[in-house]
């Protein structure tokens, strides 16, 4: 397949649009729930708003992708992706930010685990990653560091 | 582990080793024409330049009294000054390469050696590197800042250099400064450079994909906007050469004339493309020719496998003989060959059956009086400058002390322009740019303008005044000593501490990012407190464009009125913690603890 890199790029956009949608169904019919996790203003209180505990443990298998300095707060790649068996969710945390909870992504069954999108954060932080599979909480913590910038030599 | 010339000597089961700097007792007996009598080893010669920011011309350049090294980098390479340096390394006080490796006396042996660097004594130096090896055999690689820091690179956007550069013979390069010109400028500079512009990282952004024309990638697929490495047939091997750029250039520099790439520093990647050029390429070495910076390149060295050699810049280190790194794949040479045009590292290989069997490397010093200018290349130079000589050559003062900036706080010609900026935007405070580049003027030369573009020379000049609260100017300071402190060196971005006019404070480089910065107190005796505002100037501000004349009218101004250069008080920090440290000596200011 002759693709460039340009036109896979559409066509994943155009498929996550689609994509969307999916996402979009499950949040609606739990509403309620993800709005306190969303607002929540504490990191903890976020995790637990979403997944009910924050129990989540440290694995390795969960690869969380970010830069170590951010070139530009504003838009900071960050992506996930895991080799966990039956992920029901994916979810990224912003320790430092006013809201902590950026985003969740629900996987449907039979979808690749593997997610990005661009975060906002203030000052340097700790990024978190959240995967539910088979009912488990799994995580991964990376800081990025966030500076005014200049003065290079 | 830094390699000493002993150490090197056992672990190679040599008696001595060729080609390196003399033992003891040697120097005292040569002549200064040996320096540039090399002989030949092996089988590929890599000439290695790096970090000469646009100097065509000879100048002076004072390495640094003041390069600490913190947590894991004290009193290791490149973090050695002085007498440290030269035992470090055995290199004879006194004599032409202690001169040329440190601050040592420097006024005086700086009047005595002369100026260093300046293309056309680089070309005839060059040239004999080539031809007593064999061109064929040679490859002059060029670590980048090479097209910014000078009046004639500002006014032609680096294009004089280009041309310097192809009649140098630079076969491949990569950069860092070379991308504070607008994206379509580098890359037509790019187009324009006979060699080979290498990068591994960096990387177009996925916005610019969508929405601008990005016809000219290296690679759709990848998103690499340069090649990223370039495979040379010489001396019967197969080498590979990958190329690294600054990884923090959008932080460092203003990253609106660069808004389509992205850099990073991608251990992985550059793992990937190690592995694949061994697998594939099936090449007999590989060199990573760097500008992360010497300490980003030894943790580099330590994470990926499979490089044998890494050239770096950007820290401006001229180290006299590599580290050597251990990782999961043997081991890796980390060189750095300092700046300005002051040196040219020349690495011998014997390249043998699939891999490097042994070597010899010299950081060559490039003494101007020593070396015949080469004729074309001064003549190049001459319409170089030809439209721009009443601008440079206006004098300004009279240098009263040695003037210089490198070192990891204020050299005394910050102080001049931190001055400068002061009086001439009527503030209290002032703050300049920690850069490692910028030329040294002897006591009692002239200082021209050419000397003040050396200092300030950038595409973003503008100043500023501006109201600042104490608690952002602290915020200010803590950043960019973490930035050069950090004892993690991937979250270090280059550059000295931010030079400081109107205030001292107390610098505990060991502590942690808010802690590092106390006692900040306006020069006269006021504590500053973080609610009050002041009054702060500065320049070469990185987020947006200021409003202010460039630094160098400013810096002119004062210069002009003055007619000396005089520093009466130098705002360096007392410095706590670092006492004994090997990057510290002859400090101008309290050493506590």
């Amino acid at each position: 397949m002759s693709m460039n890199r340009r036109s896979v790029v559409k066509a994943v956009a155009a498929g996550g649009a689609l994509m969307g949608l999916s996402v979009l169904m499950p949040r609606a019919a739990m509403a309620a729930w993800t709005k306190a996790a969303f607002e929540a203003s504490e990191q903890s209180a976020a995790i637990k708003a979403l997944y009910g505990e924050d129990s989540a443990t440290e694995s390795p298998e969960v690869i969380l992708d970010a830069p170590d300095i951010a070139e530009n707060g504003a838009v900071v790649p960050v992506s996930v992706s895991t080799t966990l068996p039956n992920v029901e969710s994916m979810s990224i945390f912003i320790e430092n930010n006013p809201s902590p909870l950026a985003v969740q992504f629900m996987i449907p069954e039979g979808t690749e685990a593997d997610v990005s999108t661009r975060v906002r954060m203030g000052k340097t932080t700790n990024v978190t990653a959240v995967v539910k599979a088979d009912g488990v909480l799994h995580r991964a913590t990376k800081e990025v560091k966030v500076t005014i910038g200049g003065c290079g030599g | 582990m830094s390699m000493t010339r002993r150490e090197f000597a056992r672990m190679m089961g040599l008696a001595g080793m060729a080609g390196m700097l003399p033992l003891k007792g040697n120097a005292a007996g040569r002549q200064p024409s040996d320096l540039y009598e090399v002989p030949s080893f092996g089988n590929v010669r890599l000439l290695h330049m790096t970090d000469c920011h646009a100097q065509l011309l000879p100048i002076y350049f004072r390495e640094p009294n003041v390069n600490l090294g913190i947590a894991g980098a004290r009193g290791q390479a490149p973090h050695l000054v002085g007498d440290k340096l030269l035992q470090h390394f055995g290199i004879q006080p006194g004599t032409i390469e202690s001169h040329a490796f440190t601050y040592l006396d420097f006024n005086a042996a700086a009047e005595q050696y002369g100026k260093v660097g300046g293309f056309a004594h680089l070309k005839t130096l060059v040239d004999r590197l080539r031809d007593s090896f064999g061109s064929d055999k040679t490859l002059l690689l060029d670590g980048g800042d090479t097209w910014q820091g000078s009046g004639t690179s500002y006014k032609t956007r680096g294009m004089d250099m280009v041309k310097a550069c192809n009649l140098l013979g630079v076969d491949i390069m990569t950069g860092h400064w070379e991308f504070t010109y607008n994206q379509n400028e580098i890359l037509s500079n790019i187009q324009a450079f006979d060699g080979e512009f290498l990068a591994q990282n960096v990387f177009i952004t996925e916005d610019a994909l969508f929405t601008s024309d990005t016809d000219y990638l290296f690679d759709d697929f990848s998103g690499r906007v340069f090649k990223p490495y370039s495979i040379r047939e010489l001396g019967g091997v197969r080498i590979a050469v990958i190329g690294q750029a600054f990884p923090r250039t959008k932080i460092a520099n203003p990253s609106r004339f660069i808004p389509d790439w992205s850099f990073d520093i991608h251990d992985s990647y550059l793992q990937e493309l190690v592995d694949q050029v061994r697998n594939e390429e099936k090449v007999d070495a590989v060199v990573v020719l760097s500008h992360n910076g010497m300490d980003v390149d030894l943790a580099m060295a330590s994470r990926v496998s499979g490089v044998d050699v890494i050239l770096g810049g950007h820290t401006h280190d001229g180290m006299p003989s590599p580290t050597v790194v251990k990782n999961s794949g043997g081991q890796t040479l980390v060189f750095n060959a300092g700046s300005n045009g002051k040196f040219v590292g020349t690495l011998d290989l014997d390249i043998r059956n699939g891999r490097i069997q042994d070597f010899r490397y010299r950081l060559i010093p490039v003494f101007s009086e020593l070396l015949p200018a080469d004729a074309e290349m001064a003549a190049l130079i001459d319409d170089i400058r030809a439209p721009y000589q009443s601008w440079l050559n206006e004098e300004l003062a009279v240098a009263s002390e040695l003037m210089f900036r490198r070192g990891n706080f204020n050299g005394t010609f910050d102080q001049v322009i931190c001055d400068a900026l002061r009086e001439v935007g009527d503030a209290q405070i002032s703050l300049s740019p920690g850069f490692r580049w910028g030329t040294s003027v002897l006591e009692g030369q002239m200082i021209n303008m050419e000397r003040v573009l050396d200092q300030t020379c950038l595409t973003y000049p503008e100043t500023y005044v501006r109201e600042m609260k104490g608690s952002e100017l602290k915020l200010i300071m803590e950043d960019v000593a973490d930035n050069l402190f950090n004892p993690e060196p991937y979250l270090q971005s280059g550059g000295d501490m931010v030079r400081v006019g109107g205030f001292d404070y107390v610098c505990e480089p060991n502590r942690d990012i808010g802690q590092r910065i106390s006692e900040m107190t306006l020069d006269n005796g006021e504590r500053i407190e973080a609610d009050k505002t002041y009054k702060v100037t500065g320049w070469a501000t990185v987020g947006a464009q200021s409003e202010g004349p460039a630094i160098w009218d400013v810096v002119a101004e004062y210069l002009r009125d003055r007619k000396e250069a005089r520093v009466d008080k130098l705002n360096t920090p007392v410095l706590k913690g670092v006492k004994g440290n090997s990057g510290l000596a002859d400090y101008g200011n309290d050493v506590i603890g």
